[in-house]
């Protein structure tokens, strides 16, 4: 079996973005880039079925700038056997990311794709989604357990009320929540080991998929700051404050 | 124009989630219809007609629609969708799963999470986990988003007396088949449309020390949460997850008890009306959100609030 784990670069979870001055965007600028966490989860995931031998091989994909390369090679450091990197300084929103990886799983015919359930830079949750629909394939978004069984795949869902499982059959896209494992940190003869890893350079024009944005960014702005309120030194103060602004 | 509503709902009672995106929808459209996808769910259709603002209500009752599978309920939405210039569902783990499947369909960038409707083609929504506030406009001929509830106020839930039309269920599928569901089953008021939330965090130790949580909510008639720690640390189930990879709430007024308030968490309780830390970290990032801060050890200070309601 056959797993496709698409990897976005994105700032780091622990760093404090910072909105630029003239509202284009947030500073990008000498800030750490890392591989977005939900997706170490999926290359977690796929190296896992991989070492309990249900899957042969893993491609790892990235869709992003040169640098994107190297997130990339953390997956492969992870386990991955090999890279595609799809080069580009623009902006990708998810529906073009999506149409990508169409095109990207019509030449590799894997069974799985397993991916981050949203990036943490825009926020947007829909790649998986996009994809599993352009394939006409099933979806199991915000995984916290999968299980292959045969030809299909059971996948256990976070959903608002608590948890839901689905049977779905293969292929089948699955999009990775925060309890769904937690990922390595590879080991050091793994990273150097991840260099000699083959790396596919391609282009979005390869695959003859149109990346412009549809959507106009027209400005990116700080969220109102909350003033910082007051101490209280004890819990009759609180509740005597909380009934006067009648909260309570 | 008209603008669909996706109604969120559990085939007996119709979610607060679904007055909030009306109120949405209403500020993207003049005409607004809610669309009813279940099993059983007449009730829900009837409730849905009562909104104020809702011109018509759509029902698609079917066994197959019994779960909110997103391959049975996308290509229901997209055999209406041309009849609208958008369709807007609540962002809850039910919306964020089905539409996408619609925009990509209909070859559109769906906008994700808007937190208000500055125009009928432009949007603000958080990205960064709330860190910064993109305002985006879209020229795509239909409009497919997903509304982050809790900054709308919701529509009145009494007021409209809409027509309730019947259509027909799609075909069915076989690609994805509904397992089972383990729902938490609680008498508190639901987490994302509770009036009080009291959410415990690491500080908490265990999940048996949630009892002195349970106590204090139980005055207030409060839902409980949790940080990301407490529920990594398995003190409670994921559903009481508040934070940007959890439920996003705004309660009237949220009290945080030993959260140290990571960037993670405040994304999903920041816009509450009035925040309460409690944590005997005075360093603790929490209390630059607070209104009112308390230093104290936790496990003195529950009780003595407990005691003091």
């Amino acid at each position: 079996m056959k797993v496709l784990v698409p990897v976005k670069r994105v700032v780091d979870f622990n760093v404090k973005v910072r909105v630029k001055a003239d509202k284009s965007g947030v500073e990008l600028q000498n800030v750490k880039m890392s591989m977005n966490p939900f997706d170490e989860i999926a290359v977690e995931e796929a190296v896992r079925l991989k070492e309990a031998g249900k899957v042969s091989e893993i491609i790892i994909i990235s869709i992003g700038p040169q640098q994107a390369q190297e997130t990339i090679r953390t997956g492969l450091a992870m386990g991955g056997d090999r890279g595609i990197l799809v080069k580009t300084d623009q902006i990708t929103e998810p529906l073009a990311v999506a149409k990508i990886l169409q095109k990207i799983v019509a030449d590799e015919k894997p069974d799985l794709v397993i991916m981050g359930k949203q990036a943490i830079d825009d926020d947007c949750n829909q790649t998986g989604q996009m994809l599993a629909t352009l394939l006409g394939w099933p979806q199991g978004t915000f995984a916290s357990e999968v299980k292959l069984s045969g030809s299909s795949v059971v996948v256990t869902r976070e959903i608002d009320g608590g948890l839901e499982t689905l049977k779905l059959t293969i292929p089948a896209i699955i999009t990775t929540d925060l309890r769904l494992n937690e990922p390595r940190y590879a080991s050091l003869p793994n990273i150097m080991k991840a260099k000699q890893k083959p790396i596919d350079m391609k282009t979005p024009e390869d695959y003859g998929v149109d990346i412009s944005p549809r959507l106009k960014s027209l400005k990116v702005e700080e969220p109102t700051k909350r003033e910082t309120g007051i101490r209280v030194e004890s819990v009759e103060e609180l509740v005597s404050k909380l009934k006067k602004e009648g909260a309570i | 124009m008209t603008a669909l509503v996706l109604a969120e709902h559990d085939n007996k009672t119709l979610k607060e989630g679904t007055l909030k995106t009306v109120a949405a929808a209403l500020k993207v459209d003049k005409d607004v219809h809610v669309l009813v996808v279940g099993k059983g769910c007449k009730g829900v259709a009837e409730a849905a007609a009562k909104i104020a603002g809702v011109a018509k209500v759509l029902l698609a009752d079917a066994v197959a629609y019994a779960h909110p599978l997103a391959e049975s309920i996308a290509p229901l939405i997209l055999r209406l969708a041309d009849g609208y210039d958008a369709v807007l569902a609540p962002a809850t783990t039910t919306g964020k799963n089905i539409m996408p499947r619609v925009a990509a369909a209909l070859d559109v960038m769906q906008i994700s999470d808007i937190i208000s409707v500055e125009s009928s083609d432009t949007f603000k929504r958080p990205i960064y986990a709330g860190n910064a506030i993109q305002t985006v406009q879209t020229s795509d001929s239909i409009k497919i988003i997903t509304v982050r509830t809790t900054t709308f106020d919701a529509a009145e839930a009494e007021g409209g007396s809409a027509l309730i039309e019947n259509i027909k269920a799609g075909e069915t599928q076989k690609m994805s088949t509904f397992v089972k569901a383990e729902l938490s089953k609680s008498d508190r008021p639901e987490l994302t449309s509770a009036k009080i939330v009291i959410s415990g965090g690491r500080g908490m130790g265990s999940g048996k020390n949630f009892k002195l949580i349970e106590a204090v909510a139980d005055k207030l008639n409060a839902a409980i949460g949790a940080s990301r720690a407490a529920v990594d640390a398995g003190f409670v189930p994921n559903d009481f997850q508040v934070g940007q990879t959890g439920k996003i709430v705004a309660p009237d007024l949220y009290i945080a008890v030993g959260i140290s308030g990571a960037i993670q968490h405040l994304a999903g309780m920041k816009d509450s009306k009035i925040i309460v830390a409690i944590n005997k970290d005075e360093e603790a990032p929490i209390f630059q959100v607070a209104d009112y801060g308390l230093v104290m050890d936790l496990f003195e200070a529950l009780p003595q609030l407990e005691k003091a309601l």
